[in-house]
């Protein structure tokens, strides 16, 4: 074994505080550490040929490099190893920048820490073994999921390159909320009439197939694989045959409230969702349908009225099979309900509308009698539903400044006596021509309060509503009677897309919205392989960002399924057959069923498997094992990481998963945050790869305290890694305290990448109760942990199963 | 006459005293004014609760000087609609602290009016005290 | 069933009806009120510092009566504080609740304590009369009432200190329906007042009353927009800023209409026909029996 190590200066970055040319010669001592180089710039054309180059050369078979976070280079230095004729997984990386030479000041003490890095990275890459990416065959199948402009953008152009696209969308027409407007900003396009085309594409082109009505009922399988199981809801009305005359629905006796208009005017139980709408077909509401509700032969006018005998009341829903290589999920929004902000009466004062009911009041504006009227000064309240702790909801909906300032212009142009008032906190005009909107509409005399309403009531008589709000710039406080107030609702997470995000296990993030993979790089795609998502769905945005994102996942679903085959990552768990007894324990441990049986030997669907390690745990036999992170590796590291401590000394050893927690610690270094030295970090896919026995095994080695980062369950990319690793956690807590050693010394946390405060306080705590309120742990009590590590731990969780 | 308001460390040494008593960063206020537009006795301060919090943000002693923390009530209206989830009662009580602490009382038993003291219950003359003096 | 009582200063002099009545209602309703023995003033405010944890001795002090109460057997099982004035109820449950969120200060405040028998061991909950209220089935109060006013118009009002911060309030504080709720059960007709959330001016009164006046005002007027004709509450401050400043608000507002002002407890005993030294109106200002009368209501 000849392993060639790199250690970067990255311009004084890390030369600055760490000592290079000490952690070069203790490398150099190193078992089968044949060459080592010190660069001031790893990452540049230089750096990497010195790999390419020196390979050849000094006959290498396995390369380390120290320098930044792998989440930074990992992928550049693996390509170039690649170039040099090695495989990318002889290939391991110290992360002395971010996590070392950015994040503690001492020089000295983070020196020591460099070397024990760069000596944990040697340690793993010694147990290396190359790996090869599997090539699958992939199709040219498409699911769209949702079919407002996002979803139709996608479609669209996926069906123009060639590939077959299935489109389901869960109303009975598409378009989503943009068919519901009157005017989009700062352009005043008339809605409906920029979006007509689109909607007449989708439903002429060969390569579309529409779903409308329809659900998702259950998805299944993997990337090149989904198998997808449709659920058309029945319309009660043979498409076939209606012609949308219209004749059934002029005679129906039910009425309900309207929900296109946002519940402003009222629609029969048979009806068409809008007039433009694509399909052009009517439907029947069965939760209104006389018919329907009572059975016989009540009502059925409907029915003896169409010509083309279009009306059917046995339909049945209908569930249509078929399989897809990729998926894109364009769910859309939902805008805030309004009845939560209760200070604002929506719901209770008739003159207190919603945005959206705005819309629907001015798009229908020439065609008859105003939906409702309105008056002459009209107030419109911004924020609601967003950047408010009190609804629990602090994101910025994006959009709502600017559509207010739309709708006031409009409010105005159709009656120019109107006395219009915006109350907003922060004005956010940020798009292309938005600036010059707001100009605009300053200019048309719209004014702009800079203040957060605090309360409406509403005059007993007249129904008009006093607002009361601060206008922060003058600090004068309005208290003044409004004809109508509008609020601007913000946008909210829909349910259909929890539902799912459910189903295909996408990640959410903090805001409930769905997590793309990385927020600068990969903003379409998600932590699954094949599935994308883009529009609203992935946060608030307005049309032409949607617009971009549908397009944008389009076209990252073509690049995986263009070239006909895919690559997969072989980062999954496999199986030691010699050491497995079939016992069947681990099947159940895995959340998304990639183990079988096969031949009385557990088997690894690698393509359905994401590397996460939580079987591991489950295993008694030590036959499971992850590749790559194995757990030979692990013990490996561990004991690299504890070889310098020196009597007196103590050590945590941070197991960071790959999602949030090490980004997390090197967002730390980035800010410059400095935390204990004592600290030392190693990378885990997620932090359920880390079982009983290596945690027992760490203490043994001479670890003081343990703590395992993972991303909250929420953001995770592993289904139930978090109720696991707080199983492995709790088992060990147990077994310290029943050794007498304080059950604290281990400790759990679920971070988010972008909280740094946790993770801070999370380490210096730990540290600090170490360091200072308990005892060290005797070298005998860690002999005796390593041992029930080996005899008892799976003893008693047998047991535990028979109770 | 506009005002001029020079930066200094002293300003910062307020700021930690405020939040230290309150148990608030008073910097994350966005000044969106909803506890103006909310407090019942707003009409009869010298400066808003929004520009309070300002002044505090800013670490500017002059909101010590004013009657705006003396005229609050304490009923928390305030606090309640907070959209950044700020606990603004508590900051108005940092600040009446920091100077009811100096040894300064704001109220005397003898400013009460005698035939006030004889029907005012306990509740509101206790309170009082707690509230104006130190 | 027994319940250990806080009464608080001023419903022991000043507010003594309103301790009177609540206790014959209690009872007509088989609730014993136990006065937790040798308590002690609350502080009538909560302390809102975060560094001065003496102010919170006081509140910790009652609650370590009620844990002897159960020892001791004068109750049995009984962890629950219940309190009538909304300004005790603040304040007892902000201490409780900030015990609770802090072991340190907990642990501090038992270190003075030292010359008390028992720790404070958080256990005790501090809950309100109208809490209790919610958990009687509204049958048993309703078998009770003997007057019934089904026409009489009454708007409750909570003010600040029932509902303020959200984790003491015992309803949500922009749409609170508890009163409410209560009132319509006692089969009267309830009426809304927008301002019934608004704070009434509170201890400012001690300093400047015309603050409380003009606030005061409002809700009456509010209140009176919408018809009542009577107003409930349950805070003796609230009580004396609402009925007591009626004489100023007369002085600014020549045509003010004054409007009384009730105990709900008081209004409670009225209903359920109970002896009238259960309900002893002479500290109210504003005359309730014109209204009694002329609605030929009373009957005593």
């Amino acid at each position: 074994m000849r392993i060639g190590v790199y250690i970067c200066h990255c311009g004084g970055n890390i030369s600055d505080v760490v000592d290079v040319k000490k952690v070069v010669e203790s490398v150099r001592e190193q078992d089968g550490v044949g060459f080592v180089r010190d660069v001031e710039h790893m990452c540049s054309e230089e750096g990497q040929k010195y790999i390419i180059d020196d390979v050849k050369e000094q006959n290498l078979d396995h390369i380390v490099v120290a320098s930044c976070s792998p989440l930074f280079h990992e992928k550049t230095f693996m390509k170039a190893v690649e170039k040099a004729g090695l495989n990318a997984y002889n290939f391991e990386m110290a992360n002395i920048r971010e996590q070392c030479s950015w994040c503690h000041f001492s020089k000295g003490a983070a020196t020591l820490k460099a070397i024990d890095l760069v000596n944990m990275a040697i340690a793993k890459v010694r147990l290396d073994s190359p790996l090869e990416r599997n090539k699958l065959p992939i199709g040219r199948k498409v699911l769209v999921i949702g079919g407002g402009i996002t979803g139709i953008q996608a479609s669209l152009d996926l069906a123009d390159s060639g590939f077959e696209v299935f489109l389901v969308e869960k109303e009975p027409a598409i378009g989503g909320k943009m068919a519901k407007l009157s005017k989009t900003f700062p352009t005043e396009d008339c809605a409906t009439c920029i979006i007509g085309p689109k909607l007449a594409d989708v439903a002429e082109h060969p390569n579309i197939h529409l779903f409308a009505y329809s659900e998702i009922e259950d998805i299944t399988g993997y990337l090149g694989n989904f198998e997808v199981t449709v659920k058309k809801k029945p319309r009660y009305v043979d498409m076939e045959k209606c012609v949308a005359c219209g004749i059934c629905a002029d005679k129906c006796p039910v009425k309900v409230p309207d929900e296109f208009n946002e519940g402003l005017s009222m629609r029969k139980a048979i009806y068409i969702q809008n007039p433009v709408a694509v399909p052009r077909k009517y439907l029947i509401d069965e939760k209104n349908c006389k018919r329907l509700l009572q059975g016989g032969k009540i009502c059925g006018i409907c029915e003896k009225l169409c010509t083309q005998g279009a009306v059917n009341f046995d339909e049945k829903p209908e569930y249509l099979k078929f399989r897809v290589d990729t998926i894109i999920t364009a769910t859309g929004y939902e805008l805030f309900d309004a009845e939560k902000k209760k200070v604002y009466g929506y719901g209770k004062y008739t003159n207190v509308l919603t945005a959206l009911q705005l819309e629907r009041i001015i798009a229908t504006g020439s065609s008859g009698p105003p939906l409702r009227p309105i008056g002459k000064r009209i107030a419109f309240i911004q924020c609601v539903g967003s950047r408010d702790e009190q609804i629990g909801r602090e994101n910025c909906s994006r959009i709502c400044c600017m559509y207010a300032t739309k709708l006031a212009q409009l409010l105005k142009r159709l009656d120019s006596s109107r006395d219009i008032y915006i109350f907003y906190t922060d004005l956010r005009a940020y798009g292309k021509g938005f600036e010059e909107y707001y100009k605009r509409a300053q200019n048309a005399g719209i004014k702009f309060i800079r203040g957060r309403v605090a309360e409406l009531r509403e005059e007993p008589l007249t129904r008009k509503l006093i607002l009361t709000s601060e206008d922060t710039l003058s600090r004068k406080i309005i208290k003044s009677e409004f004809d109508q107030v509008i609020l601007s609702t913000g946008i909210v997470p829909a349910v259909s897309s929890e539902k799912i995000a459910d189903i295909l296990k996408l990640a959410r993030s903090a805001d409930g919205f769905l997590q793309e993979a990385h927020p600068k790089f990969r903003p379409v795609d998600t932590l699954v392989d094949g599935i994308f998502i883009a529009g609203c769905a992935q946060g608030p945005k307005d049309i032409p960002d949607s617009v971009a994102q549908g397009s944008a996942s389009a076209s990252r679903a073509i690049r995986l399924m263009n070239k006909g085959i895919f690559e997969v990552e072989p980062i999954v768990a496999f199986v030691n057959e010699d050491l497995c007894d079939g016992c069947e324990l681990c099947i159940n441990n895995c959340p998304i069923k990639a183990i079988s049986i096969l031949d009385d030997k557990a088997k690894i669907n690698e393509i359905i498997c994401k590397g996460c390690g939580m079987c591991i745990a489950s295993c008694p036999k030590d036959a499971l094992d992850l590749r790559y992170y194995t757990n030979k590796q692990l013990e490996k590291q561990i004991e690299a990481a504890l070889k310098t401590k020196e009597k007196g000394d103590i050590r945590i050893l941070i197991f960071a998963d790959n999602t949030c927690t090490y980004r997390l610690a090197d967002n730390i270094g980035t800010a410059r945050l400095s935390y204990p030295t004592e600290t030392r970090i190693i990378r885990v896919p997620s932090g359920s790869r880390i079982t009983p026995k290596l945690m027992l095994y760490a203490f043994k080695a001479g670890a003081d305290g343990i703590f395992i980062g993972e991303c909250d369950s929420r953001a995770s990319p592993f289904t139930g890694s978090v109720e696991k690793i707080r199983e492995n956690v709790n088992r060990v807590k147990g077994i310290l305290e029943q050794e007498g050693i304080s059950g604290e010394r281990v400790r759990f946390s679920e971070l988010l990448a972008s909280l740094l405060t946790d993770f801070y306080k999370n380490v210096t705590e730990i540290v600090k109760l170490i360091k200072k309120d308990l005892e060290p742990i005797p070298d005998e009590k860690r002999e005796k942990l390593w041992e029930i590590a080996q005899k008892e731990l799976f003893l008693e969780k047998v047991s535990d199963k028979d109770d | 006459m506009t005002e001029k308001f020079l930066i200094t460390d002293k300003n910062e040494k307020l700021i930690e005293k405020i939040n230290e008593i309150s148990g608030e960063v008073v910097t994350l206020c966005e000044q969106c004014g909803t506890c103006s537009g909310s407090c019942p006795v707003v009409e009869d301060m010298d400066i808003t609760p929004s520009n309070m919090m300002r002044l505090a943000e800013l670490g500017d002693e002059e909101v010590l000087e004013t009657k705006t923390i003396w005229v609050c009530a304490s009923c928390f209206t305030c606090t309640t609609r907070c959209p950044r989830g700020i606990d603004v009662a508590k900051v108005g009580e940092a600040l009446r602290q920091i100077k009811l602490r100096k040894a300064v009382d704001r109220m005397d038993i003898k400013d009460i009016p005698e035939d006030e003291r004889n029907i005012l219950p306990q509740l509101a003359i206790v309170a009082a005290f707690r509230k104006f003096t130190g | 069933m027994k319940i250990p009582y806080y009464p608080g200063c001023t419903l022991k002099t000043k507010a003594k009806n309103f301790e009177t009545s609540a206790i014959a209602v209690a009872k007509a309703l088989d609730i014993e009120f136990v006065e937790i023995p040798r308590w002690n003033c609350c502080g009538a405010v909560p302390s809102l510092s975060d560094d001065d944890l003496i102010r919170h001795i006081a509140p910790v002090r009652n609650f370590i009566r009620v844990e002897e109460m159960n020892q001791d057997g004068i109750v049995s099982d009984e962890h629950r504080i219940v309190t009538l004035c909304s300004m005790c109820f603040n304040t007892l449950k902000m201490s409780n609740l900030r015990m609770k969120k802090n072991k340190e200060d907990l642990r501090k405040i038992n270190d003075v304590m030292y010359l008390e028998k028992e720790h404070y061991k958080q256990d005790v909950e501090v809950v309100h009369f109208l809490e209790v209220l919610k958990d009687i089935p509204p049958s048993k109060i309703k078998e009770q009432i003997k007057n019934p006013m089904p026409e009489l118009k009454v708007s409750p009002y909570y003010g600040c200190t029932l509902l303020r911060p959200k984790e003491v309030g015992i309803d949500d504080p922009e749409d609170p329906l508890i009163f409410e709720d209560l009132l319509s059960t006692l089969g009267l007709n309830v009426v809304n007042n927008p301002l019934k959330t608004r704070c009434c001016g509170s201890y400012q009164v001690v300093s400047d009353k015309n603050i409380v006046s003009s606030l005061v005002y409002d809700i009456l007027t509010n209140a009176k927009k919408n018809e009542a004709e009577l107003i409930v509450t349950s805070c003796p401050l609230c009580f004396f800023n609402l009925d007591r400043r009626q004489k100023d608000i007369i002085k600014f507002h020549h045509n003010f209409e004054p409007i009384p002002i009730l105990y709900f407890t008081q209004l409670m005993a009225i209903l359920f026909g109970l002896n009238e030294d259960a309900f002893k109106f002479e500290e109210n200002y504003v005359d309730y029996k014109d209204l009694f009368e002329r609605k030929e209501l009373a009957s005593k």
